[in-house]
């Protein structure tokens, strides 16, 4: 292992300024927020931040020293144009530390009215590949790059040996199993995808119903699981429920479960990544401390000492209880997975 | 309204793909993309194959564009796709940024439906980079398209999706080779198998999605026959028809019929249900969710997958 691996920031979630405060307390370096304005991914009822409280969230992570990231990472159409320009003047005029955008003509006027604003790519912008991040790079100046749930470690370690800008990638949280910016499953069910509203599987198209067969999930009408009296009933994500495929009922698409990459910490050190993220601005605050303090511990643990880096017991069984389905995968990262 | 076949997104013989386009020389069709865009692996047809199958179109008058690989992560997938881009004879379809990287400023292209073009400051920025054509992603509705088609750039050609399956989602992870507890790396190219994907059911036994390789598609042909008027108002120049394994050559004749005053919208309608298995959708189009289907005249939803 490299002596001269560098540290990994570690970015963390907030929907709201009390999960703010509880990353910043637990030792992340950098904290992610939306606006609440329907220009972000996670366009949840009750969620996200007014300007005031952006202002407010800033100031306190600015006195204990961590950076703001601000999430703007929808295609606005044209009725949304104006809110996502509106959002940016606002962001600049915060002076966030990043904007994280997904929408090249988003960030061509970035270019044109605000030069000195740091742009992040999005994970929802699709780019998997050395050619499309200096794409991004050449034409809008974006100094980091959120790496979709899609490549193998390999391929993790080859991108950033070939892109001159920082990469930073997924290392614990929901799954999204389909290349994020490249789905269309759930305005295919609902009308509305995390591209044109900043939802995946939107709770108003939820609805449960009690059968002789079980409890079951629907997504506007659409079967998305069957659960028995004993099992533990989860949010349908309808990538996750079970389907039949040639008469086998199973995950044909994902199970339910979450991406936890803390055994590969010592890696991807090694090989220059340069942030970790977790997923999940839409959870609560004891979820936002928790994960924060743990995943904290880890990196400093590994960065002291990467060569006899385990990741101990404790957090596993910690992280995997806060867990969708209560289980962990390494997603793309292990081959075997694809 | 010129008519598009677009590319192949299923793993067919190379002998059926030969044949699929020799079927094609004769019909109405007036453009064709040619090219493997959903998986590096399927190389049953070689970029010389396809290139030879570019000019057999070409001679029977056809204008082609050759399509790249909308997913793309490994160097092997680079260099095929900057090959294409440097063919020096055919347009290229960039359905990856990667692509627009090697094409922008070099040569006219036309945008991918797998580029998020979603507002006319993207498809002018586009725009200044020589792309002649863009392919409307399949989730936007008439409204943004309308005031996409007010502001599009001069000499900007507009394409829709006419009809078939509709591409919704890509992953790392091989579906059909996962339904046959197979490794991505040692899939045995089992996508050959299923010359139209893999149908998939909710447990109530409603067909929901396709599985193709790393792609999923809606299992409902969007068909937009009943709205070419809508269409034709809009200023679209292009509508696509996605290839299929069967009755490809009868589905043109009908778009074409229809487009040209020879047959009733609604008998169309009628005769293309022959070639939907599994339904028909039309949502998208309303700015709705995309599975239902939306009778034009009286505006009644239906829903393809209902409980």
């Amino acid at each position: 292992m490299s002596r001269l691996s560098q540290k990994i920031d570690l970015i963390c979630p907030a929907g709201n300024l009390p999960a703010l405060r509880a990353a910043v307390d637990n030792g992340a370096d950098a904290i992610y927020i939306g606006f609440r304005d329907g220009t972000n991914a996670r366009n949840f009822p009750g969620l996200n931040f007014s300007h005031e409280e952006a202002r407010r969230g800033r100031d306190y992570a600015r006195q204990n020293g961590v950076s703001i990231f601000l999430a703007m990472n929808t295609y606005p159409q044209a009725e949304q144009w104006q809110a996502a320009i509106r959002a940016i003047n606002m962001a600049a005029e915060i002076e966030v530390d990043a904007l994280i955008l997904a929408d090249p003509g988003l960030m061509n006027y970035c270019k044109k009215t605000h030069p000195g604003l740091r742009l992040h790519l999005s994970v929802q912008a699709s780019a998997t590949n050395r050619d499309a991040i200096c794409f991004y790079h050449e034409k809008f100046n974006i100094q980091r790059v959120v790496l979709p749930r899609v490549l193998s470690l390999s391929q993790v370690r080859q991108v950033i040996k070939e892109v001159p800008v920082e990469v930073e990638v997924f290392g614990f949280g929901s799954l999204c199993v389909m290349v994020e910016g490249r789905c269309a499953l759930s305005s295919y069910v609902t009308g509305e995808s995390p591209n044109t509203a900043g939802v995946c599987s939107p709770a108003h198209a939820v609805r449960w119903k009690e059968t002789a067969e079980g409890r079951q999930s629907y997504l506007n009408n659409v079967l998305i699981e069957r659960y028995n009296k004993d099992e533990p009933a989860g949010y349908p994500t309808l990538c996750k429920g079970r389907f039949y495929v040639e008469d086998n009922l199973y995950h044909a698409i994902e199970e339910p479960t979450s991406l936890n990459l803390l055994e590969l910490l010592p890696d991807l050190m090694a090989c220059g990544v340069k942030a970790i993220k977790v997923e999940g601005r839409q959870r609560s605050k004891a979820y936002v401390s928790q994960v924060t303090r743990i995943l904290r511990q880890a990196l400093d643990a590994c960065f002291s000492n990467p060569d006899d880096f385990v990741p101990n017991a404790d957090w596993i069984a910690q992280l995997n209880m806060l867990a969708e389905g209560s289980c962990h995968t390494l997603g793309a990262y292990h081959r075997p997975w694809q | 309204m010129k008519i598009s076949v677009g590319p192949i997104s299923y793993f067919w013989e190379r002998q059926k793909v030969f044949d699929f386009y020799k079927d094609l020389e004769e019909s109405a069709v007036d453009i064709v993309y040619l090219g493997e865009t959903i998986c590096s692996k399927r190389r049953e047809v070689s970029l010389v194959d396809w290139l030879e199958i570019a000019n057999q179109l070409t001679k029977a008058g056809k204008e082609v564009v050759l399509s790249t690989l909308t997913l793309i992560e490994a160097a092997s997938e680079l260099s095929l796709q900057g090959r294409i881009a440097k063919n020096g004879q055919y347009t290229v379809e960039a359905n990856d940024m990667a692509a627009i990287h090697k094409l922008g400023g070099q040569q006219p292209f036309v945008i991918g439906p797998h580029i998020n073009t979603y507002n006319s400051d993207t498809l002018e920025l586009f725009n200044d980079m020589e792309a002649c054509r863009w392919v409307i992603p399949v989730e936007l509705g008439n409204e943004t398209i309308s005031r996409m088609q007010q502001h599009r750039p001069v000499g900007m050609e507009t394409e829709i999706f006419a009809f078939g399956n509709l591409p919704l989602a890509f992953s790392a992870r091989c579906y059909t080779a996962r339904a046959h507890n197979k490794p991505k790396d040692s899939c045995d190219f089992i996508c050959l198998d299923y010359p139209d994907g893999l149908p998939m059911f909710t447990q109530a036994k409603e067909p929901f999605l396709i599985l193709n390789g790393i792609q999923t598609q809606s299992v409902a042909k969007q068909n937009l026959v009943t709205l070419l008027d809508d269409v034709n108002e809009l200023g679209i120049d292009v509508i696509r028809i996605m290839p299929q394994s069967e009755g490809m050559t009868e589905i043109i004749k009908i778009f074409y019929k229809v487009l040209n005053g020879k047959m009733q919208a609604e008998t169309a309608l009628e005769k293309l249900d022959a070639f939907q298995l599994y339904g028909k959708c039309n949502g998208y189009w309303f700015g709705e969710e995309g599975m239902i289907w939306i009778d034009n005249s009286s505006k009644q939803k239906d829903n393809c997958c209902g409980a």
